[in-house]
């Protein structure tokens, strides 16, 4: 039995993605479980920030996420569909008018936050 | 159309043998596209998707015969009228097939007409040469080409993408051979070795082979174990 190009592209791609994820949206705020290996052992971390930008779609779906550690500005991209991206839950929508909140990385502190959308 | 033409390649399945073993196995295919492949361990890879349905053997050349050993395969399914009656008669005792690409092998013992190859012969892990026609580029300059360095955009240069010298004067008089220069480039036959197989998936005829492989989406491809 043979595909058409079409349909075996799209069900290889298809079975590697996940089918639970949230709709995720610039300017929310969400949580990310990431698998993290250290040495041989594996444990769960979780990295809470901004969504600045999503990129891509379907399987390649990447979301850039942005947090102030210890008074510094980490930007982490996460590939959603990646089976080290454990879990990624939305806690906050934040009201974004553009679709990417660089804007964001020149703020510090409550300037740096987004109103909450009114749902 | 698509359940029609897949019931028949079903029934036909069953009646056709495989063909012997090879020392490195080979399959000829049809380049679908790329996406990205997560492994076991998180990490991404490019990939290539190859549609290869299984692949039967035409012909079967012999040194005594021939002068070379080589089994002839082909693939493709051919609507009516699509082949000539000259390649209907050549393929009279096979299924029809679209293309037909020989390849040479040490010995073809064992081989006949209408025995099949598929990508069982392939697991994830194997490593593989890919062979293709690459992506036609036309005739192009010296730079794209060979990578030559451009002049001077302005102050009047007149020699922005252009080739320096190309030799000396009254002596020698002539170029030197294999001097570089503009030409076509692409649509030159481009082996790509040792990518690996991320998956094969013998019920739809699929292999997905981690990295780029050359030519164009529905390009046929041939992949052979390293």
């Amino acid at each position: 039995m043979t595909l058409t190009m079409d349909d075996a592209l799209r069900q290889l791609a298809q079975e590697q993605m996940k089918t639970d994820l949230p709709e995720i949206r610039p300017g929310d705020t969400v949580r990310v479980s990431v698998r993290v290996i250290e040495g041989n052992r594996e444990r769960l971390q979780n990295y809470e920030g901004t969504v600045l930008r999503v990129r891509g779609g379907g399987l390649d779906e990447q979301v850039t996420v942005r947090r102030v550690a210890s008074g510094v500005g980490v930007e982490r991209t996460f590939m959603l569909h990646s089976p080290r991206v454990e879990k990624i839950e939305v806690t906050r929508h934040g009201h974004a008018r553009r679709a990417a909140l660089y804007f964001l990385r020149e703020r510090v502190g409550k300037a740096a936050t987004l109103r909450e959308k009114r749902r | 159309m698509t359940d029609e033409t897949q019931e028949k390649g079903a029934a036909e399945a069953p009646e056709r043998a495989n063909a012997p073993d090879m020392a490195r196995p080979l399959i000829l295919g049809r380049k679908l596209g790329m996406l990205q492949h997560f492994k076991a361990d998180g990490s991404v890879v490019a990939a290539t998707v190859i549609a290869a349905e299984p692949n039967v053997v035409t012909y079967v050349r012999t040194r005594e015969r021939d002068g070379y050993a080589a089994v002839q395969l082909g693939f493709g399914r051919v609507r009516d009228g699509e082949i000539t009656k000259a390649e209907r008669g050549h393929l009279k005792d096979v299924p029809a097939v679209r293309h037909l690409r020989e390849v040479r092998l040490e010995s073809t013992d064992g081989f006949a007409p209408g025995q099949v190859v598929s990508v069982e012969r392939f697991a994830p892990g194997d490593k593989v040469h890919v062979t293709g026609m690459s992506k036609g580029k036309g005739f192009q300059g010296p730079v794209h080409l060979h990578h030559f360095h451009t002049g001077p955009r302005s102050h009047g240069s007149d020699h922005y993408r252009r080739q320096g010298s190309v030799g000396s004067g009254t002596t020698p008089g002539r170029l030197l051979k294999g001097l570089r220069m503009a030409a076509h480039q692409g649509s030159d036959r481009v082996t790509v070795k040792n990518l690996e197989i991320l998956k094969a998936d013998a019920d739809r005829a699929v292999l997905v082979i981690a990295g780029a492989v050359p030519g164009a989406r529905n390009g046929i491809v041939m992949v052979r174990k390293a």
